[in-house]
């Protein structure tokens, strides 16, 4: 017994402190316990996996039973494998170094300790969804991190596009969740429980699917759910609104782990999709699309932190078409490098921001790079790692995935370079506008402190070196890889890389102009990809205002107004009216009063007679 | 022999008690009730009770409706006119009593065959005594109940017509 | 033998006593006379119980006619002392114009 649920349970305690007590107590105490519980979680997961180590088999650890009904048992049960390794290591390591960087972000903030409270509470939640060993106790993982998301991003409440985009993304997500909770009452009906080892050992009874079955439904209805976390088509559209809440919550719960969710729970769950190729096949489509399609927005975007967060859209896409394409450990190997430099990216645009004093359109910053030097290198780390290029650890997870794409289908492949090759352009892009030229705006930039660089640092030695951590050798004994080895392939997507920064070189360092005359040039093009293909607009309108709509007129005005309404307050009108006429009794008369008796003793005499009284 | 007298009694009851309703002036009425008393009272004679009897033209036509007409002289009203309330009594009141004097007869001739008979001298235990016995042993409470109330009857009467001494 | 009286007769009486007083209480306007028609119905009462005892050969029914009488009367002086009272208020022995329980 390795005490698993110490895992969670230090945040947890982080949140009921920082939650309950956090005004009274100083700054120091409240980064002392929000940061030093992320960093209990840590040790307490190392020192697990040491314990367990060498983790052939999944080791699992049930506390008690939690809903028992019929012949279906779910407990509050823990389990650890080599997946789940993997992620505890990359929600708590990259959640502290996160954690250490807000205390400096956040450091003249109000709301400090709600914030590190519902960072805190993120963090149970999401340590919850991956040490979970059962579909339902993920679940319980997977809305509560919705939870705080919503909450995170709604962070600073009196600005309404904040609460707006918090809403969007809760009401979103829960589409996707409506999809999960399908899935997970398909699977507790044909498997008769919800326990992952119960379920995949099911499985073997079941031949693999070559048209839509019962699992293939399954499969296509977890799709959703993931695609509603990890922000895929067509369910991504919260997170680009969900930049409106605070960075480090930006770094830590749209890029590094809650977003992921969705990756990890289709590796999870990949017995099932291994017998059903369509539904896998579907995933695959849905990554590579949505890979594509965010990498042309965010080349147009002028927000640094929109550009990250399409960034963040694309890049899962990648995961999803490495999953996709039964390349499962490499899309886990992606899911950690993205951890390691998507977070260092936004961590770097925090910095920047901070730098500037609030400002974050790309137009009106320039030349940084001379005044905040770590955050310039630290960032350049990123980018590089992020567009491929060897040998930063980007490179070896998006070849994986690329390559595994060639063997599966070749134009897979050809698609996923090209979005690669759009990938490092727009990176790079806001790399030029942000640190290369003069500077546009008009504050005092200056370098950030200790608390918000270090981290940088660290996250920047993960995004070059990671990639020497070979996941997917570690993950060989649950996901066995076929070995494809093609240096030329390699070779075609580093080119890539290195022409899509090149590109960026020229349009926005050496011939500034370019940029604006190509997107004048493009017009209605360029400006369409700018409005990210209009996209929010026409789920306004096909989906929000008619639902809305039809809320107000049929469910308002025609079932609550006159149907329910006018049946209380007819049945009040009915009593009023009979109350109305029973008062003529009341006449004062006691005659009347007596004839009434009379009337009554009669009909007692006549009921008596009737029932036999008189015997 | 016993039915002659019944009925002659029986009559004149009926005959006062129709009187008591018909007639317009109050002591007209008081009168003919005391009439109706009075035939009670020979009635109950023939039913073997005698005290009751007794106690009836005593208690009854001599106290009670002594009081009676000492309050009708006393508020000296007359006769009294028509009024148009209690719409219910006058519509429903006739129908409503054939009804009941219907139903209650129907039951009585239907439980009470001619052949059970009243015999005068038949029953001889309406004696002061046997009343007597009957209310201190099995009635006791009743009795001291109802002195009780006859009390409550004398305070609440002399607290309603108390006049303030100047 | 002289010929027994039926006593469905004696009963006959009194519901006929009865509906009479009835009759007295609902149709007259006199509150006097009103009173004296529930005596009249207490009357016939009293004779139905007094023929019952008879009929069953027990005294109980004598008993209780004894205690109606006492009720009787403490109700007639009551009832009378309150009716004066009435009348000292609202000079009228009308009983519909004495009508303040409507509403």
């Amino acid at each position: 017994m390795e005490h698993l649920w110490l895992i969670p349970a230090f945040p947890l305690l982080g949140f009921l402190t920082a939650g309950i007590l956090g005004r009274r107590l100083p700054k120091a105490a409240i980064n002392a316990v929000a940061v030093g519980s992320v960093f209990l979680s840590l040790l307490w997961s190392v020192k697990s996996l040491y314990s367990l180590w060498p983790l052939e088999m999944a080791h699992v650890e049930r506390y008690f039973d939690w809903i028992r009904v019929a012949d279906l048992r779910i407990g509050c049960d823990f389990a650890v494998d080599r997946l789940t390794a993997v992620m505890l290591l990359v929600v708590t390591g990259v959640g502290l170094l996160i954690h250490i960087y807000a205390t400096g972000y956040m450091a003249h903030d109000n709301g400090y300790p709600r914030f590190f409270a519902c960072l805190n509470l993120f963090m149970f939640f999401m340590l919850t969804l991956v040490l979970a060993a059962n579909f339902l106790l993920m679940f319980v993982g997977w809305e509560g991190v919705g939870l705080s998301s919503y909450l995170l991003i709604g962070f600073w409440f009196l600005k309404k596009s904040a609460t707006n985009a918090g809403n969007k993304a809760f009401i979103v997500n829960r589409i996707g969740d409506f999809g999960f909770s399908l899935a997970i009452f398909l699977v507790a009906m044909n498997f008769g429980s919800l326990d992952f080892g119960a379920v995949f050992q099911g499985l073997g009874g079941w031949p693999v699917e070559q048209s839509a079955g019962t699992l293939t439904l399954v499969g296509l209805l977890l799709l959703v759910g993931a695609a509603g976390k990890s922000a895929q088509i067509p369910l991504y559209v919260w997170l680009p609104d969900a930049m409106e809440g605070p960075t480090p919550v930006s770094a830590l719960i749209h890029a590094a782990t809650m977003v992921t969710a969705g990756v990890y729970m289709i590796a999870r769950t990949a017995p099932i999709y291994l017998k059903a190729p369509m539904a896998l096949e579907m995933v695959a489509y849905i990554g590579l699309a949505t890979a594509f399609f965010a990498a042309t927005i965010g080349l147009a975007q002028n927000d640094i932190k929109k550009v990250f967060a399409y960034s963040t859209v694309s890049q899962l896409g990648y995961m999803f078409l490495g999953v996709g394409v039964g390349a499962f450990s490499a899309g886990i190997f992606h899911l950690m490098t993205h951890a390691f430099f998507k977070a260092l990216l936004f961590l770097g645009a925090g910095s920047v921001i901070h730098a500037l004093a609030g400002e974050q359109d790309l137009r009106r910053m320039g030349g940084l790079r001379k005044k905040t030097p770590i955050t310039f290198w630290t960032l350049v780390c990123a980018s590089v790692s992020i567009a491929g290029v060897w040998p930063a650890a980007g490179f070896f997870s998006k070849d994986e995935i690329l390559i595994a794409a060639y063997y599966h289908a070749p134009w897979m492949f050809w698609l996923g370079v090209v979005t690669a090759g759009m990938t490092a352009f727009y990176v790079f892009r806001a790399i030029f506008l942000a640190f290369f030229g003069e500077y546009r705006g008009d504050a005092h930039p200056h370098e950030s402190p200790p608390s918000m660089t270090l981290p940088l640092v660290a996250l920047a030695a993960l995004s070059i070196g990671g990639g020497l951590i070979s996941v997917p050798r570690w993950l060989e004994p649950m996901f066995p890889a076929p070995e494809h080895h093609s240096p030329a392939l390699v070779v075609i997507s580093v080119a890539a890389g290195l022409t899509g920064i090149a590109l960026a070189f020229l349009f926005y360092v050496v011939r500034p102009g370019l940029a604006d005359a190509a997107a004048r040039h493009l017009g209605w093009l360029y400006r369409t990809v700018l409005n990210k293909y209009y996209v929010d607009e026409i789920y306004n309108a096909t989906v929000v205002e008619p639902v809305v709509e039809g809320s107000r007129t049929v469910m308002w005005e025609t079932v609550d107004v006159e149907i329910i309404d006018a049946s209380v307050n007819g049945v009040a009108a009915r009593a009023r009216g009979v109350g109305q006429i029973l008062r003529k009794l009341q006449s004062g008369y006691i005659r009347s009063y007596a004839a009434w008796v009379l009337l009554g003793a009669v009909a007692a005499l006549i009921a008596m007679g009737f029932a036999g009284g008189a015997r | 022999m016993d039915a002659i007298v019944f009925l002659i009694f029986a009559g004149v009851a009926v005959v006062c008690a129709i009187n008591v309703v018909v007639r317009v002036h109050p002591i007209s009425s008081a009168l003919s009730l005391i009439g109706v008393m009075g035939s009670l009272a020979v009635i109950y004679l023939l039913l073997g009770a005698q005290f009751i009897a007794a106690a009836q033209v005593f208690v009854y036509a001599g106290a009670i409706m002594v009081l009676f007409i000492f309050v009708i002289m006393l508020l000296n009203t007359g006769a009294e006119e028509r009024s148009r309330g209690a719409w219910m009594a006058r519509l429903a009141g006739t129908p409503l009593l054939m009804a009941l004097l219907g139903i209650l007869s129907f039951v009585i001739f239907w439980a009470f065959p001619r052949r059970i008979g009243v015999h005068f001298g038949a029953f001889t235990g309406g004696t002061v005594e046997n009343i007597g016995r009957a209310i201190f042993t099995t009635y006791l409470l009743p009795f001291e109940i109802t002195s009780i109330l006859v009390l409550i009857a004398i305070v609440g009467a002399v607290t309603l017509g108390y006049k303030e001494l100047d | 033998m002289p010929q027994a009286v039926p006593l469905s007769w004696y009963l006959i009486l009194s519901a006929v006593l009865f509906t009479l007083g009835v009759a007295g209480f609902l149709f007259r306007r006199n509150i006097i006379t009103m009173f004296m028609s529930i005596e009249l119905m207490l009357n016939a009462v009293n004779l139905s119980f007094i023929a019952f005892s008879y009929h069953l050969k027990q005294v109980d029914g004598h008993v209780f006619t004894f205690f109606v009488m006492v009720v009787a009367a403490a109700e007639a002086a009551v009832g009378l002392a309150i009716i004066l009272t009435v009348f000292k208020n609202r000079g009228t022995l009308q009983v519909d114009d004495i009508s303040s329980m409507k509403d």
